[in-house]
């Protein structure tokens, strides 16, 4: 049986609740009004609110002073590329731990956890070193094998954490009528472990598009992604608000939308199932 | 049960990742605990001798480190009892009855997928910038002169930005735990007459007892790591350059990759205290 509710209290949380999103929600709703702004506009006290006009001459000059668009294609190759690589790896990885368990499952689990909690400060040197003894300093290549590391351990978690979730009875019942083992992942496993891949790759994409340790120390010009184009701004240039905005705004509006898709397995993901 | 030839194959499916794996955490390790040793100046010299323990003594005495400590103590902690306290409280309100529920979580956990350097830059710059930004004219509008955010209270801002960012996280995973409460019991509390405090304070607090503590150890562990957050405001001049800042300026900035290397050590058996609570927690939950 549901709580019973007075409509009043239900409007009195309504209201609190609702005064409290938008104020959590107030610096990103700022910014993005204030890249359709001049940049007078965007400096005036009082500030200018909805009524002015809208601009979309910010996104031109983003665009053409620094050449958006190659550092969001760096994005894109960046997190997408080390989510594709990572899910090669801890695909088959997590499915053996998960259907074919043996006394060391829990250690090596919590082993690869363990490597997650490497401060990466502490082996920044050396990266950096061998970076350029290979030649991948500033290199697409280079970052995305070192974010497909670093995101390794979750992925292979969260993923770990749906395979148990696939009823053991079923596998059994196949392997019964005689289904190999390339027929059994195959025909009975990847479809029910679908959603499960689906969301790691989605919660691996935010993570890489958002890292800002490997791609602010081991790019320069060629291979820099958007957290490092948009880390040039913090020199003076970072003052015209109306530019830094719709710089802003372009960076973060795709993973804005990616992430609100994939609320629930968030939790499940970063807290490496420990709470669903 | 499994056969002798699915077995050899987990095997052979697991390879690749153990083997990545360690060697990502081995190879660059070993590295930087063998530079730790050495008088390692890469721009004046470069290897000038092994000198044992000599880093990690010049570190911890070095005039820099108790501030650092001070500063990485005080961000951790503070964000920690802002975004813990504040995402109780949010989570609960969140369950409540109201209209337009879905809407209000998205905003709440929006600025979660904000990246750090994006996040870093809109509230120095917009927000805190003490002629422009969007809180000095609403100091000015108060009739109060505007503060100097990032160097007046470079502190209390950093805490800001870095708990503005990390709120969703706490609040999403304490409102999952909420969530998996036995509404059942909450009424029988309420029927049994207990009041909102007491119902919180025996019923919903316990319940959330266990969120709570990986929420503050995952939290620990990616707090002690900030890094962007202080590299676009105020590169860790005005008190705040925390640890992971201070060795990240001996490595890079001065090019002292020995003294930097044993920073880096205390830094990595820093993390392992927390992630060794946090491991037991979880691997206790492995279980189940």
């Amino acid at each position: 049986m549901a709580r019973s509710v007075t409509t009043q209290r239900k409007t009195l949380n309504t209201l609190i609740a609702w005064g409290i999103g938008l104020l959590i929600f107030f610096p990103i709703l700022w910014t993005i009004l204030t890249s359709f702004k001049t940049e007078a506009q965007a400096i005036a006290d009082p500030p200018v609110w909805f009524f002015f006009d809208w601009t979309l001459e910010n996104y031109r000059v983003v665009q053409e002073r620094s050449n958006y668009s190659r550092f969001l294609w760096n994005s894109v190759i960046i997190a997408g590329g080390s989510t594709i690589l990572g899910m090669m790896v801890a695909i088959p990885a997590a499915w053996s731990m998960a259907f074919v368990p043996s006394r060391r499952t829990k250690d090596i689990l919590l082993w690869m956890l363990s490597t997650k909690m490497l401060p990466a400060v502490g082996v920044l040197y050396p990266i950096y070193l061998i970076f350029i003894k290979l030649g991948l300093l500033d290199s697409r290549f280079g970052l995305t094998i070192v974010l497909m590391l670093i995101n390794l351990p979750i992925m292979i978690w969260m993923l770990y954490t749906y395979f148990k979730e696939i009823p053991g009875e079923i596998l059994e019942a196949a392997r019964m009528d005689g289904a190999g083992l390339r027929q059994e992942i195959l025909y009975v496993l990847t479809p029910m472990a679908i959603p499960g891949i689906a969301s790691t790759m989605l919660l691996n994409i935010i993570l890489a598009w958002n890292e800002a340790f490997w791609t602010l120390n081991l790019t320069a010009a060629r291979a820099a992604p958007l957290t490092a184009f948009i880390a040039s701004y913090s020199s003076p240039e970072g003052l015209f608000y109306a530019k830094l905005s719709a710089a802003s705004t372009m960076a973060i509006a795709p993973i804005l939308i990616i992430g609100w898709f994939s609320q629930k397995q968030l939790v499940r993901g970063l807290t490496f199932g420990a709470v669903k | 049960m499994a056969t002798k030839a699915s077995r050899s194959a987990a095997r052979l499916m697991l390879a690749p990742a153990v083997i990545l794996l360690l060697g990502w955490m081995l190879v660059p390790l070993t590295m930087t605990l063998i530079f730790s040793f050495q008088r390692y100046l890469p721009l004046r010299g470069g290897f000038q001798g092994w000198i044992g323990f000599e880093n990690y003594t010049r570190f911890v005495t070095s005039s820099a480190f108790w501030p650092s400590v001070q500063a990485t103590l005080f961000i951790v902690g503070g964000v920690l009892l802002i975004t813990v306290m504040l995402g109780i409280l949010l989570a609960i309100l969140l369950d409540q009855p109201m209209w337009g529920q879905g809407i209000v979580r998205i905003l709440v956990i929006a600025p979660f997928f904000v990246m750090p350097t994006v996040s870093g830059l809109v509230w120095k710059n917009m927000f805190m910038d003490p002629n422009n930004g969007l809180l000095s004219h609403l100091w000015r509008f108060f009739g109060a002169d505007p503060i100097i955010w990032l160097s007046d209270a470079s502190m209390a801002s950093i805490i800001l930005i870095v708990s503005w960012q990390w709120l969703p996280f706490a609040t999403l995973i304490l409102l999952t735990a909420i969530q998996s409460l036995d509404s059942e019991q909450i009424e029988a509390a309420e029927m049994d007459g207990a009041s909102a405090l007491s119902r919180f304070w025996h019923i919903i607090l316990p319940h959330l007892a266990r969120a709570i503590t990986i929420v503050i150890l995952i939290q620990t562990i990616f707090l002690l790591a900030i890094f962007a957050e202080i590299f676009v405001t105020t590169q860790g001049s005005f008190g705040t350059r925390t640890l992971t800042y201070l060795i990240y300026q001996r490595v890079l900035e001065s090019q002292n990759v020995g003294l930097g290397s044993a920073g880096g050590i205390y830094a990595v058996i820093l993390a392992n205290i927390f992630a060794l609570f946090l491991m037991r927690i979880v691997g206790k939950n492995l279980d189940r």
